[in-house]
């Protein structure tokens, strides 16, 4: 890892550990917005990794952004950091100046559609995007839709956007928006490096990052537990069940881990669509077995909402299944491995 | 260190080890032709003396020793230079195309991999030259003599004593599971030269023993596919000159765990059923359906991601590290990938596995569903990889 990456790893941990607490947290799932949290984030830069320097951003990698995508999913940070990252990296490499303030995307369904169109000088937006991460604490949202027969990207500021609340299993806003003709703040035809799937493979990129993030505190925490828990006069882990199970969740966080690192090199090598399936399926997976070991690990206690453990488990049960499933991800890239046939394997395999 | 996630940072493979990949190619190409999957099934486990030699031909065994130990033939025979000091990323390409082609790499699989590097960091001057470059030209094969009928994962609990007798040593006791010992030219053999019940760690060396020593007989064992691959060694007042001891007396559990890591690091322990997974994918064809698209994209997305893992860990080698830990790690979650890939394609496909009869794929099915058992048990037991993995993560 090089020293800027190490750099942005301490920043960001330094601040997610000082302020993202059970309180914070829970005081977020009551419906609080942490607006302070929000502002220390922003002002430290690591919102726009992406975006150039010169338009105010860091001037970074996808590598860069890993650090801190995978931070946020580490410490389950409240806010649509990731959105907001990617949002801001679309809206860039499509020429669009990027707002201030947190982002958020749409549409996050494959099947979903939101129709653009001219209207007088400018653009107006059409259509219903379903669970929009974040929909409701965004202030702008950054959309991909069709006009004029070519993708585009637009800008939508959020009192032009109805939104009816709805969340996801950890609480996090999910919401569904409604576009009424509403008036774009700015648009232009997608960058040519994006594909038009940009939020979708993205989307399941940063998700990729974020859950394998949360298996890492789950290593932590759970190791951490069973060293402190004592049952039949010794720590639950001086016994070697729980010493396997605890190595599982290793394992599944290591492979997670790397799944979701190598996904963001081929971001940045572009044409990332083979190892975002990888990740996606693999992390995902990693994401099940580590939730159901750590609350084995904990006992009963892990099962309250009093005890942190759940902040993170009922993340990564929602994530996984965001930007598609694994079963949605596995498919698509057996269908791509087949149609090279069986000895395009290990060649497309080493090219990666 | 409790409560560290494990780090596997990613490793890039360099211009010159792609370059060789495509030498390593046209040679496999050229050497094996249409070898039927079921024999490519075998992986590192097909034996041919002819072939080693080939590759010691052309540099790819002992491809990262100093060029010193060239000895003198080195200059007689120019082609067989040895020790060709290349990175050790370049040996993991040569290494990971052997075992994607299924080529019989076995003669020299174990040399190149643990005694080799064992001799290189522990062996005397001497045993370097006298060894390393006859293994390097791929016409040296060692056997490994660790396991006895009473220790297994318990290594340190060995009883094959070796005592002090004029000019070297006497052994007496038995190995078994020795795989390849009936057609290997040395074993490296860890025997007990102290004993001591209260410090069984203690008092372990290691010794080259030559194969054709008096004093020593082997038998056959048959495993369950009916084939003889390993054997029982029985050592009866066999010799041992004291300049075929390694290291010190009584450093041996230092060097065989050193050993061990050698052995556990490789890309042998997630490719094992890559020829069936090959074969699964050619029997779904070019459009499958949504099942069996999503059973082989997910064997593909676990496939892909060990490579990484496993690549990290070469890189750590080369960078000099000592990844015995992630090592351990790859080897687990590989070898389960491995156990993994027979039962998927019997429950998607359903096909019985057979032995010599039926498509390829059945053939390869039927081999390895019979050899997936021992993925977990060679090299150190799921159990104990575990075990290691927990003590990484601060619980023992
Ligand atoms: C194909 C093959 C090739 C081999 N080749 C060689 C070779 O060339 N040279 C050589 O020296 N050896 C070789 N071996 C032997 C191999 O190293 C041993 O099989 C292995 O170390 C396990 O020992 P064991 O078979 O005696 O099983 P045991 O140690 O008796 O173990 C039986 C079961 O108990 C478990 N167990 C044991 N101890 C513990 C513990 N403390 N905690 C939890 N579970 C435990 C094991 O994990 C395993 O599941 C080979 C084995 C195989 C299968």
């Amino acid at each position: 890892m090089n020293e800027l990456r190490t750099l942005l790893g301490d920043v960001v941990t330094r601040l997610f550990t000082d302020r993202v607490t059970p309180d914070l947290l829970a005081s977020v799932e009551k419906g609080q917005w942490p607006g302070a949290l929000w502002e220390a984030v922003e002002e430290n830069g690591l919102t726009l990794p992406l975006v150039a320097e010169a338009k105010g951003g860091a001037g970074g990698t996808w590598g860069d952004a890993h650090v801190v995508i995978r931070a946020s999913g580490r410490h389950a940070v409240p806010l649509p950091l990731a959105e907001t990252i990617v949002a801001a990296w679309l809206l860039a490499e499509s020429g669009l100046e990027v707002p201030a303030g947190p982002l958020t995307l749409a549409p996050v369904h494959r099947d979903e559609r939101l129709s653009l169109s001219r209207a007088g000088g400018g653009w107006r937006l059409g259509g219903t995007a379903s669970r929009v991460p974040w929909g409701r604490a965004a202030r702008h949202v950054v959309v991909v839709a069709e006009a004029e027969a070519r993708p585009h990207v637009a800008l939508v500021a959020a009192g032009d956007v109805r939104v009816t609340e709805d969340r996801n299993l950890a609480l996090e806003p999910r919401d569904t928006l409604v576009f009424d003709v509403a008036p774009v703040v700015a648009a232009a035809p997608i960058g040519a490096r994006v594909s038009p799937d940009a939020v979708w493979f993205y989307g399941a990129l940063a998700r990729s990052a974020q859950m394998a993030g949360g298996l890492e505190y789950l290593v932590g925490q759970a190791t951490r537990y069973a060293t402190e828990r004592r049952q039949f006069g010794k720590p639950i882990g001086a016994f070697q069940a729980i010493q396997w199970q605890l190595a599982i969740l290793g394992e599944q966080a290591a492979a997670a881990g790397t799944a979701a690192a190598h996904a963001f090199r081929a971001a940045d090598r572009g044409d990332p669509a083979f190892e975002i399936a990888v990740a996606k399926v693999r992390v995902g997976e990693a994401a099940g077995i580590g939730a159901s070991i750590a609350h084995q690990v904990h006992g009963a206690i892990g099962f309250t909402y009093e005890h942190a453990l759940q902040f993170m488990t009922r993340r990564l049960w929602s994530w996984r299944a965001e930007f598609g499933g694994e079963g949605w991800w596995a498919a698509t890239l057996g269908r791509s491995v087949a149609a090279r046939g069986a000895d395009g394997l290990w060649p497309l395999l080493t090219a990666r | 260190m409790a409560a560290q996630a494990f780090a596997f940072e990613l490793c890039e493979l360099p211009p010159a080890a792609e370059a060789l990949r495509a030498e390593v190619r046209a040679f496999l190409r050229a050497e094996l032709g249409d070898l039927p999957p079921v024999r490519r099934a075998r992986s590192w486990g097909g034996w041919d003396r002819e072939f080693s030699r080939k590759m010691g031909a052309r540099g790819w065994i002992g491809m990262t020793w100093p060029k010193r130990y060239g000895g003198h033939e080195r200059s007689a025979l120019e082609r067989y230079v040895v020790g060709h000091e290349r990175s050790a990323l370049e040996r993991y390409v040569v290494l990971e195309e052997m075992l994607a082609a299924g080529a019989p790499v076995s003669a020299h699989w174990v040399a190149d991999r643990q005694s080799g590097p064992l001799l290189l960091r522990f062996g005397t001057e001497a045993q370097r030259q006298r060894f390393l470059p006859a293994i390097a030209r791929g016409e040296l094969a060692f056997a490994i003599g660790m396991s006895e009928p009473d220790s297994g994962s318990d290594l340190a609990s060995i009883r094959t004593r070796a005592e002090r007798a004029p000019g070297g040593y006497r052994v007496n006791g038995t190995k078994v599971w020795t795989s390849n010992a009936h057609r290997s030219d040395y074993m490296i053999a860890l025997f007990r030269t102290h004993h001591d019940p209260a410090k069984k760690h203690e008092g372990l060396t290691q010794f080259l023993v030559d194969a054709k020593s008096p004093g020593i007989t082997l038998s056959p064992i048959i495993d369950l596919r009916g084939s003889h691959h390993f054997n029982m060694v029985v050592f009866e007042d066999a010799f041992v000159p004291e300049d075929l001891r390694v290291g010190e007396e009584g450093a041996g559990w230092k060097q065989v765990t050193a050993e061990l890591a050698f052995e556990r690091s490789g890309p042998e322990r997630y490719l094992s059923s890559l020829a069936l997974l090959v074969e699964l994918i050619r029997e779904v064809g070019r459009e499958p359906g949504e099942r069996a698209a999503a059973t082989v994209g997910r064997l593909v997305a676990h496939l892909a991601t060990l490579r990484q893992m496993s690549l990290s860990v070469a890189g750590m080698l080369e960078a000099g590290q000592n990844p015995n830990l992630e090592a351990a790690l790859v080897k687990d979650l590989g070898t389960n990938f491995e156990q993994e890939i027979p039962e998927v394609v019997h429950a998607l496909l359903g096909v019985e596995p057979t032995i010599d009869t039926g498509s390829d794929l059945q053939q390869t099915l039927g081999y390895l569903t019979q050899n997936a058992p021992s993925f977990s048990l060679r090299g150190g037991t799921r159990e104990i990889l575990r075990g290691i993995i927990a003590r990484g993560l601060g619980l023992r």
